[in-house]
């Protein structure tokens, strides 16, 4: 069976909205949050406009209330947001027949939410047409995230402590609904609690080098371990 | 010293499309190392991980391991709902529903 482009754009979108739900209301608080740190308007859409990386967005308006230097905010967003590369490298096989045209904006879409909701289709229907559910994904959480982002400009200069709301638990949620499944071997398990552990005990080091501490050394020890228990089998 | 902030966005844009885009830009002729590849791997989960375990834990950048703490519950209830469930959805509206109505209801 090969669904049309349509019926594929369609089916992205329906399959975009679970994480759609944990987006928004992480964009609207990071809407108020922005103007909280002393970015205008503009500048706060033009990140969730021209960026579009979450977390990275809300790492670099937390460096920017405190006063951090360019260089350390960018270095921070190349770090918070190498994990990308790992999306980009497992969804490779399935976007090389595109010719550039798909493949720049397809590039430009591939977040956390994206990929979470695109790659299990992939693995699902060998579609020739994919590319159309993966755009579809792609526009619906674009669209929704800077229309979040607007009402949370809106909202927070316009009703009284709403960064107070909790909102920004919408992020956390979402993302333990995309790590939990993942737990599913000791090295994956052993490599998520060393980054837990670190990421709390290296919390206060300045330039949220404690996030790349935590990320680093989770990933080190699940890969050695992983190298470890493979040896053991073998011998 | 003041921030540029258009020239720190059109930074961070670059840095941000470029990672997403390097691979995408050559796919026909690039072949990542299978070691870097397995290492890659865990790269998702644990950065995730670094980012939302202090979220949780220390919500106002104090350890806060305390029934006050609403985040530390709504994280509690997101856990356990994403491993017995394996439902992205379940998980995002059961803990925000537990983690609103502790915050407004029970502190």
């Amino acid at each position: 069976m090969n669904d049309s482009p349509k019926t594929l754009f369609v089916k992205g979108i329906i399959d975009a909205l679970p994480l759609i739900v944990g987006g928004v209301p992480f964009g609207i608080i990071f809407g108020t949050l922005a103007l909280n740190a002393g970015l205008d308007s503009w500048q706060t859409i033009g990140l969730s406009s021209i960026v579009f990386a979450g977390s990275a967005q809300f790492v670099a308006v937390g460096m920017i209330a405190a006063g951090t230097s360019l260089g350390f905010i960018v270095g921070a967003t190349l770090i918070v947001n190498l994990r990308h590369l790992i999306y980009a490298a497992s969804l490779l096989p399935h976007i090389k027949h595109l010719p550039q045209r798909w493949r720049i904006p397809l590039g430009f879409f591939l977040i956390d939410e994206v990929y979470a909701a695109t790659y299990p289709n992939y693995l699902k229907n060998a579609n020739s047409n994919n590319h159309w559910h993966y755009l579809g994904v792609g526009v619906a959480f674009y669209l929704s995230w800077n229309i979040a982002t607007v009402v949370g400009i809106l909202f927070g200069a316009n009703i009284e402590g709403i960064a107070d709301w909790g909102l920004d638990f919408a992020m956390s949620a979402t993302f333990i609904g995309m790590v939990m499944p993942h737990l599913i071997n000791k090295p994956m398990v052993a490599g998520v609690l060393t980054s837990a552990v670190l990421a709390v005990v290296t919390y206060s080091l300045p330039h949220k080098i404690g996030l790349v501490i935590a990320s680093v050394a989770g990933m080190a020890v699940g890969y050695a371990l992983e190298q470890r228990l493979s040896e053991k089998e073998r011998s | 010293m003041s921030l540029n902030i258009w020239l720190l966005i059109a930074l961070m844009a670059v840095v941000t499309f470029g990672i997403r885009y390097a691979l995408y830009a050559r796919a026909n002729a690039v072949t990542l190392p299978p070691k870097l590849e397995r290492a890659l791997k865990y790269s998702a989960p644990c950065v995730l991980t670094a980012i939302w375990v202090p979220a949780v834990m220390m919500p106002q950048g104090e350890l806060a391991l305390t029934a006050n703490n609403p985040y530390l519950v709504g994280a509690t209830v997101a856990i356990v709902v994403a491993l017995w469930k394996k439902n992205v959805l379940l998980t995002i509206v059961t803990s925000m529903l537990c983690f609103f109505a502790y915050k407004w209801l029970v502190l």
